[in-house]
């Protein structure tokens, strides 16, 4: 669809600009906007082409200067593009969008209730005579405030610290990260809460083994947390800028020193300890996939912070000191 | 599955128009000729093992046992071809590529090796003889590419042939499956039981299962991504040397 308004006057208005935005594969012309601010930022401009194309709401439009090229943000300003008194920019569906915030609530959710369910042996998972019993090993409880906590931990976090950079992310995501969560969720529950659960030996596995993995899941956490804290507390409010991360007075964030995204290095400590406390093989599992997961992101991470930052302190690694 | 899905990444850049790609080097395409050239010899030896144990039996029962180790053998050598895409070389996905040989081992090893009572079925020569074709056509046609020098015949029937093998192929594979079903479940093959102290459990049986359901996903897909190659492909006649 072509929107143009008629124009026996010139396109150089004094004061704006005209947009003209095309399908960035088939070069057709979608959209013409005259009078066109030229402090007016891309945002405003997908606002506005989201009027005339009311299927393609802001979030789930990618425009660029170039059809191959790389996304303009949302903040970038009309005047300072290099761009002549028409701009002519790229559209690209990014396809139906859901917010992060949306994704990380359903995400966590799930693993809470799934292991809820098997914890509190709900009908047709294990054989009817165990329905509605508990465990007879307290590790098996402790396993389930472990579990319970930390997923209760993380839905806080998305509702009251977190700052996501992306509001938005595609909508297939959503189906994959669940599968993921509620899936391993589903399966380390299983074993963990099964009647025919065994439990660390007392010859080789003592209270004290329990206890010690115990506080190391509870002090990763608290570590993983006090991260969280001090990234949120980089950013200011409604911001979009980056700064490098340092530590601060708590303790659990002079990590930073050694470790470029400690909250991963945190993270997998508590599952580790969780593994070890629960003996569980498919929770070694979950802790294997996660760990090559969060070392993936760390080194991206790592890697844009190098770029971006000249003066990034060499000593740190992304994930592990020293090691990765 | 029994059609060779690797290769069709690579068709699937061949486009019509000069492409400036940086091919392997000249190490790599003479290591892979030879990879090429020896993976269908080895192909054409299971296939005249075949007909040679047909025409001295007088039957086509029981003709697994005459080419078992040369199948075993340069099945298992197509685990190589991961390492290729991993490396490089071959400019196909390592996931795509993974999944084919994978597929294909976990039907020589986990199923017809494992479960002696499904070699003597009817449905192990269905996907042998499938694979057979299809790999000594596929691995020529390789050959042929890297030396640049592909015939017409080759290509054509890369991307024909595979409408009968394919299907023929995944029912060969779809029944030894089924038939080692009985045996796995008796005899608790590959299966882990509770209580033990790894608190973890896993039936083959199930699992077997499972893998014959994600064939009907799983097969469509494939075919139908090669019926689309063959389109594009043979579509233009014009195209011929360039097809990696």
């Amino acid at each position: 669809v072509y929107h143009h308004t008629s124009s026996i006057f010139p396109l150089n208005y004094p004061g704006s600009s005209g947009v003209e935005i095309l399908d960035a594969k088939t070069k057709d012309k979608l959209c013409f906007l005259d009078k066109v601010e030229p402090n007016a930022t891309i945002g405003e401009i997908k606002s506005m082409f989201h009027k005339s194309h009311p299927q393609w709401y802001p979030a789930r439009q990618s425009i660029r200067l170039d059809p191959k090229g790389k996304s303009l943000k949302d903040e970038d300003v009309l005047q300072h593009l290099p761009v002549g008194t028409t701009a002519t920019f790229y559209f690209r569906d990014l396809g139906a969008q859901i917010s992060w915030v949306t994704v990380f609530l359903t995400e966590y959710t799930g693993p809470l209730v799934i292991y809820l369910m098997f914890y509190f042996r709900v009908p047709f998972i294990y054989a009817p005579k165990y329905d509605f019993t508990t465990s007879k090993h307290w590790v098996v409880h402790l396993a389930c405030m472990c579990h319970s906590f930390h997923y209760v931990k993380r839905l806080l976090e998305t509702l009251f610290v977190h700052r996501f950079s992306h509001g938005t992310m595609p909508l297939r995501n959503i189906f994959k990260n669940c599968t993921y969560y509620w899936g391993f969720a589903a399966w380390m529950a299983y074993y963990i809460n099964h009647p025919l659960y065994t439990p660390p030996s007392k010859y080789t596995c003592t209270y004290v083994f329990i206890d010690t993995t115990q506080c190391a899941i509870f002090f990763c956490q608290i570590g993983n947390f006090s991260i969280h804290v001090a990234l949120r507390n980089l950013r200011p409010p409604g911001s979009k800028t980056r700064k490098i991360p340092y530590p601060t007075k708590n303790p659990f964030t002079w990590i930073f020193l050694l470790v470029s995204c400690p909250n991963y290095t945190y993270e997998l400590g508590s599952w580790l300890g969780f593994t070890l406390m629960t003996q569980c093989l498919p929770v070694a599992f979950f802790t294997l996939v996660g760990f090559i997961q969060m070392t993936v992101w760390a080194k991206g991470k790592h890697r844009s912070y190098l770029k971006e930052f000249r003066d990034y302190p060499p000593l740190r690694s992304p994930i592990l000191p020293f090691i990765l | 599955m029994s059609a060779a899905a690797p290769g069709t990444s690579k068709a699937a850049h061949s486009e019509v128009g000069p492409k400036k790609k940086k091919g392997p080097g000249a190490l790599a395409t003479a290591y892979l000729v030879i990879y090429n050239v020896v993976m269908t010899a080895g192909w054409l030896v299971i296939a005249v093992g075949l007909v040679r144990a047909y025409l001295a039996r007088g039957s086509y029962h029981g003709l697994y046992y005459s080419i078992e180790k040369p199948l075993k053998f340069f099945q298992t050598g197509a685990i190589l071809e991961i390492l290729h895409c991993a490396v490089g070389i071959v400019p196909s996905s390592v996931v795509l590529t993974g999944f084919q040989v994978m597929s294909r081992v976990f039907l020589t090893w986990a199923v017809t090796h494992s479960v002696r009572e499904v070699q003597s079925e009817d449905s192990v020569l269905l996907f042998v003889t499938a694979w057979t074709i299809t790999e000594i056509i596929r691995y020529s046609f390789y050959t042929f590419s890297l030396l640049n020098h592909l015939p017409y015949l080759i290509k054509w029937a890369r991307y024909t042939f595979f409408i009968v093998l394919y299907p023929m192929g995944v029912t060969g594979e779809l029944l030894t499956i089924y038939a080692a079903l009985p045996y796995v479940q008796k005899t608790g093959l590959y299966s882990v039981t509770l209580p033990n102290k790894y608190n973890f459990s896993f039936d083959y049986y199930t699992f077997l299962i499972l893998v014959m359901i994600s064939y009907i996903p799983l097969f469509p897909q494939l075919y139908f991504h090669m019926i689309r190659q063959r389109k594009k492909v043979l579509g233009h006649i014009e195209d011929y040397s360039k097809v990696e």
